[in-house]
């Protein structure tokens, strides 16, 4: 026996009984799994600091937590892009719904818009980005297949039209629906915002979306310092990191504090309106009640805010 | 405790339904909210400002001053002495000044605008009214109507600023900014660079086809 007792040290020890040895390897177990659970937090980069990854969702943040983290984003913005910038937190107004129509008998397809969107909205210079796809279609039908997005020849072409598609801030937005994590919803205003900090991805908005309104950070966005638009929001044109969706907020750092959207500013012929939608009064409502307006793939249910419209 | 668990139950599913049916009135209550029209309050509201168009007095000769600019000369210094051309609609004719204008606009003539009564740099309504430069809105407005009707409910024309007069200004083109008057139809544009997409075109097109 004393033979048997030394070749089993462990279970066979007077001192080690059954109990304590579950205790001991379920002790281990445990500190193991907890040692990979925290893993993360030691593999973290410079790009995803402890702060970062500690940080609650937009919601819930307070206004206090608000203002560390936007100073945070603003020393990170300075540190790798060398630009001094102001992150701001506008909110939805009071009684604003924002809608926007566009004039198809109007539009030229310059893509002005989709230009002042690319630098309004810190883009990717590299990827020439942008929330605004023009597309060139043939006259008599809106058929995307036919649709030719990347056109290079002075404009407009005959027999073509011009349909630029960005995001349409729908009432029914798929998009939020698909998010398994609540990173992006429908505002007051009728904005869909996306929290960059706190979206993982996954790109299932991307893929529920009927416009291919929302883009993809596929690379850390690359942008000159002095290009850089130093008049930022949390939620709509801040510098996104990588690995990120992001999307048309119809410029919430601007139009809640009453200025236009930045690609009707840039639009050369007038062909787009902007306004609030609850006001009788404005452009936009004169628009919808006295123009033929549409809006894209109806039958689907989304309910756009974004509306297009002829000329008689 | 004598509560059977039948009226637990009974307790617990009146509960959730109360529960329900006060989610349902808040969610109704949200919507009308949101539907009630803004209150017409009385803040100031801020100018809707038209850039005005280009006066007309002089035009350039093919003289150049010191600096090299043309030197110029006012409309007066010929019209005023010179009879007008009732039917001439096209710089053919003219064998002095106004050479290198070009003048496509329909089957206009220079005296359906330009007043010849006047001092030339006024204009002329269909009326025989005549009116200023800076109100040359009024002589578009005469053909283009829609357009005008357009304009003036926002749907017509570039503009920047605000989109909330209450605050913010607003800047509002002229016809004239974006249609010459002599040549007004829309001139091609050059597009601006396209998206760079990470996969191009003729690749996709590769894959579907």
């Amino acid at each position: 026996m004393s033979d048997s007792k030394a070749s089993l040290p462990i279970i066979d020890h007077p001192e080690v009984n059954r109990r304590r040895f579950l205790k001991t390897a379920g002790a281990t177990l445990g500190l193991a799994a907890w040692a990979a659970a925290m893993k993360p937090l030691l593999e973290l980069t410079p790009e995803v600091n402890a702060d970062e990854f500690l940080q609650k969702h937009y919601r819930e943040l307070t206004p206090e937590q608000k203002t560390v983290v936007f100073k945070r984003l603003e020393e990170e913005t300075k540190e790798e892009y060398n630009a001094d910038v102001t992150i701001s937190d506008p909110q939805p107004m009071d009684n604003v719904l924002f809608g926007y129509a566009l004039n198809l008998s109007a539009c030229i397809g310059c893509r002005k818009c989709a230009e002042a969107c690319h630098i309004e909205n810190n883009h990717d210079r590299a990827s020439n980005n942008s929330y605004i796809r023009v597309f060139e279609m043939d006259m008599g039908g809106i058929d995307f297949e036919k649709g030719n997005a990347n056109y290079d020849h002075p404009v407009p072409a005959p027999g073509k039209y011009y349909m630029p598609v960005q995001c349409q801030q729908c009432e029914n937005a798929p998009c939020v629906t698909a998010c398994p994590i609540e990173a992006t919803w429908k505002e007051k205003d009728g904005i869909v915002v996306v929290d960059y900090n706190w979206c993982i991805g996954c790109r299932y908005c991307e893929a529920a979306c009927p416009y291919h309104a929302r883009r993809f950070n596929w690379e850390k966005p690359e942008i000159p310092a002095e290009e850089v638009n130093p008049n930022q929001s949390y939620l709509s044109n801040r510098i996104r990191p990588q690995g990120v969706m992001e999307k048309c907020t119809f410029c919430l750092h601007r139009t809640r504090e009453g200025r236009l959207p930045a690609c009707l500013e840039a639009c050369p012929t007038g062909a787009r309106v902007f306004g609030n939608l609850l006001d009788p009064d404005s452009e936009i409502r004169w628009v919808i009640e006295n123009k033929r307006t549409f809006v894209l793939k109806e039958e689907l249910g989304t309910r756009p805010r974004f509306f297009y419209y002829f000329d008689e | 405790m004598n509560v059977s668990a039948g009226k637990m139950l009974f307790i617990v599913g009146l509960f959730s339904i109360s529960a329900f049916a006060v989610q349902m009135f808040a969610s109704v209550e949200n919507s009308e909210e949101i539907a009630i029209h803004p209150k017409a309050d009385d803040a100031p509201l801020f100018p809707v400002k038209i850039n005005p168009a280009n006066q007309l007095a002089e035009i350039p000769t093919d003289r150049k001053d010191a600096n090299g600019n043309p030197v110029l000369v006012s409309c007066q210094s010929c019209h005023g002495v010179r009879n007008p051309n009732p039917k001439n609609g096209s710089t053919g004719p003219l064998v002095s000044f106004h050479q290198d204008l070009s003048f496509v606009h329909g089957k206009l003539v220079c005296i359906s605008c330009h007043n010849p009564e006047g001092s030339y740099s006024d204009f002329r309504l269909a009326s025989g009214e005549s009116i200023k430069p800076e109100d040359v809105m009024q002589l578009c407005a005469q053909c283009h109507g829609p357009q005008f009707r357009d304009y003036q409910h926002g749907s017509h024309g570039g503009m920047t600023g605000h989109w909330d007069l209450r605050k913010g200004m607003r800047q509002r083109n002229h016809c004239v900014n974006c249609h010459d008057p002599h040549k007004p139809a829309f001139p091609l544009f050059r597009p601006a660079a396209g998206p760079n997409d990470r996969f191009p075109p003729h690749h996709t097109k590769e894959t579907h086809e």
